[in-house]
């Protein structure tokens, strides 16, 4: 029921996250395109009241379904930039967006993909194991082709596609000569778009529906022989037109290293470039940052853990000693310890003998005592009765567990409901 | 070269010059011939004395040097012919005038960054928002998906620092207006802004008194080692302070000024901590500074490679003071996408036009002294990605040049394009053109049956190589290269693509290919005014095996990355390379046997990019004002070095025949413009100049002087 936009990740909505991000790069004028009236209405509340005077955001409502490349067809009259910058809501990362940005504009490119490496989900716990096999979704995966240098992305695949055979255009190949493909990156939902090619590629292919298994594979695809009208055409023209800017573009060209695009496009003896190019990067976060999706329930429990744990500058607040967040107004019984890795929302109580270890508990959540929280998340307004113990599990806004209920990797999803069982594991409610 | 030397020892001996030198121009007669003459005498023929006819100011036209090289100074009073009434209409008024109406002013509001942007779960974009979002939304969405609408939920107040970057654009207007409840200016600068401005005015202190100690350094001739060992005597010190302090009273200054004044020395010396401390800290790209540095080389900055890029690329949107064009140049110099001396310097110009057209003159200041500072912000940008080379050196003092002289009388729309078409004009006259003639003037020295040597890859080499090929010359290449950049192997391939017949060789192989060798031709990055030749590291090798094997070594050296500056060998100025290029070879992980050994203490690496080939191996220098001996390199930088930048003018005379009705063409393609004294300029159609063609003679309406084997005929219209 809540826009998955506004999740909490460790008590903020996951869209702070980006939006964080973006303010800290000093991008201060954003449009929000929210699917659906409702949610937009929820996100637009949310931002207005949390980034008045900070950010200046737009927020756009487009139907539901029609992806996220008829999104952009939506908004498409608003942009006016070179280049845009495309993030998904739902990204948790530190990759400064700078730096997506600087390497498209190095190259000129058409396209600026940001791929990370995939996370390392924690195996090694049993309890979430378990649940990884039943949320892992098809693709997720994706199969990437780079040039050596690794700068220019050669072929993206998703995992939809990766089930039957992957194609790669010889002539890519042909014109690289060593293609690196790797299985363990995955494409992380930040592009840097040219503005005018993006348009044009929407205008004229009415059926892509999504950026990554539409838009995004084409312009790999057709980087060696493009049918988009960019910079290529009106150059050749202006260098003809006067004789000096010829000889001074020449001049840059015979400069500058060649990418294989050049190269290909020169032809194998040609003089003058015949074929049309455009230029498909990719930018590799380093595996220092933290980059991650949201996008299933396992990645959703992973960022909570990891944004209270090892990638905690990402949430802003100030860690206590003892590695964890307890919001003052939070009331603890005695003898209840709240490890390291935990956070405890404003105006929650606590009873007695709990213990939380690796969890995130929300605002205003009552807990009675008895009570052993491991690996979970309990979102706000929770009530969980006196001996419960629960594992690995995700425990949406004003739900109520009456006592005595044991959860190990369950997903209270609905809202207001009522738990009097114990469940023994993967159930959804 | 002999006659021009003969024709020196003519010259008044109490006027001591260096180099060629020949008659001037304007002798007795035709000034007594000519009315309008104090029009056209050049200022400094004014101050000689009449009897004096021997100006140092002219130089005579490049030609070539077989036939036609005595044929100005022999009858100089032909050479320059009466001019037609029209001629003195001439004015470059008119021409800026064109330049303003063809350029028509940019828009406001154009300059756009990427904006980043969210979306619940689709994919969001965003754009600078300013016109756009003021726009109303378009009734034709693009698309089959309705075009939604923009609901603003959350408005920023900017802090007039940022509107500033925003270049004055109109959608930062619009939000301040927003802003209802704005606080007032003062209270804006935020503690970290005022934080900057101190560390910055701080920092400025201490540029000062860098500078104070530096010129000593620089007198200590080129020798690192004894400006090294200067220590600041405390009367400099005092003075350094002073100067530091009335800098200060300069009152509250931008921090963008303090960086101007903190743009490194080029010499700096890099071995002295603390200054390094200090030009680190307002550095933008934030250097690593490597370990294992070579004991001769630790006065040039030498900085751990691979971490300035990934610290620049994540800067990209804080950067805000900085135009995305001259962020893009700087970005392709770190990373090693631009090299050579011309297309650096061409890449930065457009950059800065670019920055210029863009730029608007925030209120309260005037356009010259704001705009210099910003272009000074640029260039220590730039320096902090690669240190400059000689050429973009020149090429900026030119533009700052050319800022401070713009009267503060012009609208800031016609300020911006007379700086726009300067540039222009110095890449096409500097640069292209001085190409142009250079090919002109070197294809003379190539025969058939030459077996020409280059090494490396020089722009202006393969200029030459190519025009030679298209004359239907029969000649061989030989390409040097060295590792580890291997640029000749790109120059190779365009070679052989216009087929030429071409030999392809490491250096480690010189001497054995020096002996087919008939002539060496090699490109320079800068020549300096003892006649020395900087360039890529392995020139000066090059150069002395020829020499050895007594072939001639040509160099190619536009004039424009002349250099006043004397240096004797490649220490005291040189810039480091990536070491690791040189430890490792890409393709062969058998023999890197290095890895990880660049920790190893007792191991330094030294990867240099140029050297210094002393004058004595070059046999000449091909500029654009001819083919000169090394020892005439000060002529070139004192005649022609400040100031006097345009001395060519490229004229199309078929596009713009009113510009060209009073210029006088020379069949060896010099122009010259009678009202304007000094200009002379190029003419090269695409047809061998050995007639005017008959569209010029229908188009230029007065006349036409030939000059044909020393005689000079007049073609009246």
């Amino acid at each position: 029921e809540v826009p998955k936009a506004l999740l909490p990740v460790a008590n903020r909505p996951v869209l702070s996250y980006v939006l964080e991000q973006l303010e800290l790069s000093n991008i201060k004028d954003l449009i929000v395109v929210v699917e659906g009236a409702d949610a937009a209405l929820r996100v637009g509340g949310w931002i207005s009241a949390a980034y008045v005077d900070r950010l200046h955001v737009e927020v756009a409502t487009v139907p539901e379904d029609v992806g996220t490349a008829g999104a952009l067809r939506a908004i498409a009259h608003h942009l006016t930039a070179k280049d845009v910058l495309v993030v998904s809501g739902d990204l948790v990362s530190d990759v400064p967006p700078g730096a997506v940005t600087a390497a498209h504009r190095r190259h000129d490119a058409v396209v600026t993909a940001m791929i990370c490496s995939v996370p390392v989900s924690g195996l090694s716990e049993a309890g979430s194991s378990g649940a990884k096999d039943k949320t892992k979704k098809p693709g997720r995966y994706n199969i990437i082709g780079m040039d050596p240098t690794k700068q220019f992305l050669l072929h993206i695949a998703t995992g939809a596609e990766l089930e039957k055979d992957t194609r790669i255009r010889k002539s890519i190949l042909r014109a690289v000569g060593q293609m690196d493909i790797r299985a363990d990156l995955m494409d992380a939902h930040m592009y840097a778009f040219n503005r005018s090619v993006l348009q044009e590629v929407l205008d004229q292919k009415d059926k892509f529906q999504s950026l990554k298994q539409d838009v995004l594979p084409y312009l790999v695809r057709s980087q060696l022989k493009s049918e988009i009208l960019i910079n290529g055409a009106p150059q050749g023209q202006q260098a003809k037109e006067n004789g000096n800017d010829k000889v001074s573009y020449r001049i840059l060209a015979n400069a500058s290293t060649p990418s294989f695009h050049e190269l290909y496009a020169l032809g194998p003896n040609g003089s003058a470039p015949v074929r049309r190019t455009h230029k498909c990067c990719v930018y590799i976060a380093s595996n220092s940052k933290y980059c991650v999706r949201l996008n299933s329930i396992q990645a959703f429990m992973d960022i909570n853990r990891d944004v209270i744990g090892e990638a905690n500058h990402l949430s802003g607040y100030n860690f206590s000693a003892q590695n964890n967040i307890i919001h003052p107004s939070a009331e603890l019984g005695s003898k209840t310890t709240v490890g390291p890795h935990c956070m405890l929302g404003e105006g929650s109580q606590m009873g007695d003998k709990c213990s939380v270890k690796r969890s995130v508990i929300g605002r205003h959540c009552r807990i009675g005592s008895n009570v052993k929280v491991v690996n979970s998340v309990v979102m706000n307004h929770v009530t969980i009765g006196d001996g419960c113990s629960i594992q690995g599990s995700v425990i949406c806004s004003n739900a109520q567990l009456q006592e005595r209920v044991a959860l190990k990797d369950c997903q209270v999803l609905s809202l207001s409901t009522s738990v009097f069982l114990s469940l023994s594991s993967n159930e959804y409610l | 070269m002999d006659s021009r030397r003969s024709s020196r020892a003519v010259i008044d001996p109490k006027v001591r010059q260096v180099g060629f030198f020949t008659s001037a121009p304007l002798p007795p007669d035709r000034t007594q011939s000519d009315p309008p003459d104090p029009i056209r005498s050049p200022p400094l023929a004014d101050a000689s004395s009449p009897g004096n006819s021997l100006s140092p100011v002219m130089i005579p036209p490049p030609r070539h040097p077989s036939d036609s090289l005595l044929r100005l100074p022999h009858s100089p009073s032909d050479a320059f012919p009466p001019p037609s009434p029209t001629t003195t209409t001439t004015s470059l008024g008119d021409f800026s005038d064109d330049v303003t109406a063809a350029s028509s002013p940019p828009p406001a509001a154009a300059r756009v960054r990427g904006r980043g942007s969210s979306v619940k779960q689709q994919g969001a974009a965003s754009s600078f928002p300013g016109g756009g979002f003021e726009v109303p939304p378009s009734v034709k969405a693009p698309s089959s998906v309705p075009a939604s609408g923009l609901t603003t939920v959350s408005v920023v107040k900017l802090p007039p620092g940022i509107s500033e970057n925003a270049g004055g654009s109109v959608s930062v207007e619009v939000q301040s207006d927003r802003a209802l409840n704005s606080k007032p200016l003062k209270e804006k600068t935020s503690k970290a802004e005022r934080r900057a401005i101190q560390e910055a005015q701080r920092a400025a202190k201490a540029a000062a008194k860098a500078e104070g100690i530096k010129t000593p350094a620089v007198t200590a001739l080129a020798n690192a080692k004894s400006a090294k060992s200067t220590k600041p005597s405390p009367q400099r010190n005092d003075s350094a302070v002073v100067v530091a302090a009335s800098e200060k009273k300069g009152g509250d200054r931008s921090v963008e000024k303090d960086r101007k004044k903190d743009v490194p020395h080029p010499r700096m010396q890099y071995d002295d901590k603390s200054r390094v401390q200090k030009l680190k800290k307002r550095s933008v790209v934030k250097p690593t500074e490597a370990r294992n540095r070579v004991e001769l080389f630790r006065h040039l900055p030498q900085y751990e490679h691979g971490t300035q890029l990934p610290v620049l690329q994540s800067k990209f949107f804080q950067l805000d003071t900085l135009h995305p064009a001259v962020y893009k140049v700087g970005l392709q110099y770190l990373s090693g996408d631009i090299c050579g001396g011309n297309a650096r310097c061409i890449a930065m110009l457009q950059a800065f036009q670019e920055a210029i057209r863009d730029y608007s003159t925030p209120p309260a200041k005037t356009l010259s002294r704001d705009l210099t500072a910003k272009i000074s912000s640029y260039v220590s940008f730039l320096i902090d990605c690669r240190p400059l080379s000689v050429s973009m050196g020149n090429a900026i003092r030119f533009l700052k040049s050319q800022i401070a002289k713009i009267p503060i009388s012009l609208s800031e729309s016609e300020a911006k394009a007379t700086l726009h078409s300067d540039i222009e004009r110095f890449i096409n006259e500097k640069i292209i053109l001085a190409d142009r003639v250079i090919v002109k003037h070197a294809v003379t020295k190539i025969r058939d049956g030459d077996v020409l040597l280059t090494y490396g890859s020089s722009s202006a080499v393969e200029m030459i190589l190519q025009h030679a090929h298209e004359l239907g010359k029969q000649f061989r290449v030989v390409i040097v290269d060295s590792r580890p950049k291997h640029e000749g192997k790109l120059l190779l391939r365009r070679l052989v693509r216009k087929g030429l017949s071409c030999t392809y060789t490491h250096i480690n192989a010189i001497s054995y290919i020096m002996h087919e060798v008939t002539r060496v031709f090699l490109g320079a990055s800068s020549v300096l005014s003892n006649g020395t030749v900087y360039s890529r590291v392995g020139t000066a090798c090059v150069a002395m095996v020829a020499y050895g094997f007594h072939i001639p070594v040509l160099v190619c050296c536009e004039a424009y990355k002349f250099h006043e500056r004397v240096q004797l060998d490649s220490i005291c100025s040189n810039e480091l390379g990536d070491p690791d290029s040189i430890s490792k070879v890409p393709g062969r992980e058998d023999i890197n046997h290095l890895d990880g050994w660049d920790k190893s203490e007792n191991l330094q690496l030294l990867n240099l990019i140029y050297d210094a080939t002393p004058s004595d191996y070059v046999s000449l220098i091909i500029t654009d004002y001819g083919m000169i001996p090394p020892t005439s390199v000060p002529v070139i930088v004192r005649e022609y070095g400040r100031g006097q930048l345009w001395i060519y003018e490229e004229c199309d005379p078929l596009a713009s025949p009113g510009r060209c009705s009073d210029a006088v063409f020379f069949v060896d393609g010099l122009i010259f413009y009678p009202s304007q004294h000094l200009v002379l300029s190029f003419w090269f159609p695409d047809r061998p100049p050995s007639g005017l063609n008959n569209d010029l003679l229908e188009r230029s309406d007065n006349f036409v002087t030939v000059a044909e084997n020393g005689n000079f005929t007049n073609f009246e219209l």
